[in-house]
């Protein structure tokens, strides 16, 4: 146990009460590293949160079993809770999978805020720009592992989708 | 596990295995991780040389994802030994003959068509091995393949366009597929072929059913596309007895490449 010892000698002060609620609101201020409209909470990444008297442990779903900003993740998280005033476990676990369905409306706004349109079936996808459903698949793999490439034929602009998985 | 010479050197000898439950189980986990590790890699060489700039794209991310994969088995290889290895020592620290990926991806990158032929076989193959894992007892392997078969959707989809749009252009393309094709076809089957620790994965319900089994299922989808697309039938497999253990000279300088820079500094970390 790592209570603090009071400084009056008095005896052992308890760890200030920790919730489970507090450490998830507290991630949705973390954001991903390549879109910074959208929290990782948001996004669906977070799969358990857990409050023990001595840590906080916290479960992550990486969208991409390659994904190469988990570390940078880790490390924010980690950054975030440090506040908590307790040791913080992250860890990446595929007890279930990440799926396009776990993003919430808000991280659905942010992918479109981000210019990034939100994963749908190819034929329902609009462009973030200017929302026009005349739009063209132009490859499935984009500049990151979760987006592909499309083109807007009304506002001729090229845009990335969120890939659906 | 308590042996004490590396598993990857008496994987191939159940002799003494016991039960053999964890040691099938390694087995099965390092020949994934290693067909992984090896096509990946050798897919990454068109980084940057692809032949149109979307498939450079799309080629870099599907050896990102294999290599992902690998990792992800790495680790889970490293828990069922536990001998002190760390995933990126198993990956980097072992001599080529060490290797036990299938001896169809030791046809190195060659060119295009080749690289598609490779894939093709390899991911078909892979996904008829992917699906008798779906229900696997051995829930940290059932979580991960949920999870690739998601992704390796994608990869599919990529390669079977590919191979119809080689064998349909007819002229030059398909001319080039048919011949990587006939120099792989005889390894194809490699993938599949029977692993020693079979009866303890069968017994243990780690995998659905035998590999000769998903070898048919297999076969029989390959035929299909190649029939439709006039393509000569898969030959048998090739001395499906050294199918992961006697490795090229192609390899061996893969080998060389990609264990270059730990060699250099074992101690660096990234």
């Amino acid at each position: 146990m790592v209570s603090p010892i009071s400084p009056l000698g008095l005896g052992l002060v308890p760890a200030p009460a920790v919730r489970a609620t507090a450490v998830r609101a507290a991630l949705r201020s973390v954001h991903d590293p390549e879109i910074p409209t959208v929290s990782i909470a948001d996004l669906g990444l977070v799969h358990e949160v857990r409050v023990d008297a001595d840590r906080i442990a916290v479960e992550l779903l990486p969208t991409f079993v390659a994904c190469p900003a988990l570390e940078v993740i880790r490390s924010t998280v980690a950054d975030a809770l440090s506040n908590f005033g307790r040791p913080v476990d992250v860890e990446f676990t595929f007890a279930v999978p990440w799926t396009t369905d776990r993003l919430t409306a808000k991280g659905r706004a942010g992918l479109r805020a981000a210019g990034i349109a939100p994963p749908s079936t190819p034929i329902d996808v609009r462009c973030p720009f200017c929302e026009s459903a005349r739009v063209v698949m132009d490859s499935p793999f984009g500049p990151t592992l979760c987006r592909s490439l499309f083109y807007c034929r009304d506002c001729r602009q090229p845009f990335e989708a969120f890939k659906p998985v | 596990m308590t042996e004490s010479e590396p598993v990857e050197r008496i994987a191939m000898d159940f002799t003494d295995a016991g039960d053999g439950r964890e040691r099938a189980i390694a087995l099965l986990l390092l020949s994934m991780a290693d067909d992984e590790f090896v096509i990946g890699f050798s897919d990454s060489e068109w980084t940057g040389i692809g032949p149109i700039l979307e498939e450079d794209v799309a080629i870099s991310s599907l050896a990102q994802d294999e290599l992902g994969h690998a990792q992800a088995l790495y680790r889970l290889f490293a828990e069922v030994v536990a001998d002190g290895r760390d995933a990126d020592a198993v990956a980097y620290d072992r001599p080529a003959e060490g290797y036990l990926h299938a001896r169809l991806l030791d046809h190195g990158r060659g060119d295009w068509a080749a690289t598609i032929a490779r894939r093709y076989l390899y991911e078909t193959a892979d996904a008829a091995r992917l699906a008798a894992l779906a229900e696997t007892s051995f829930e940290p392997l059932r979580d991960l393949v949920a999870k690739i078969r998601r992704e390796e959707r994608y990869h599919l989809m990529h390669v079977e366009a590919w191979l119809d749009r080689l064998a349909e252009a007819g002229g030059e393309p398909r001319r080039r597929l048919m011949v990587a094709l006939e120099a792989m076809g005889p390894d194809a089957g490699t993938v599949l072929a029977l692993l020693p620790g079979e009866p303890a994965l069968l017994r243990h319900g780690i995998l659905a059913e035998p590999f000769a089994a998903v070898e048919s299922t297999w076969r029989a989808r390959v035929d299909g596309t190649f029939g439709r697309l006039g393509l000569a039938p898969l030959p048998a497999t090739r001395d499906p007895g050294t199918a992961r253990t006697r490795h090229s000279h192609a390899f061996r300088a893969l080998h060389h490449e990609f264990t270059m820079v730990r060699g250099s500094e074992a101690a660096a970390t990234w």
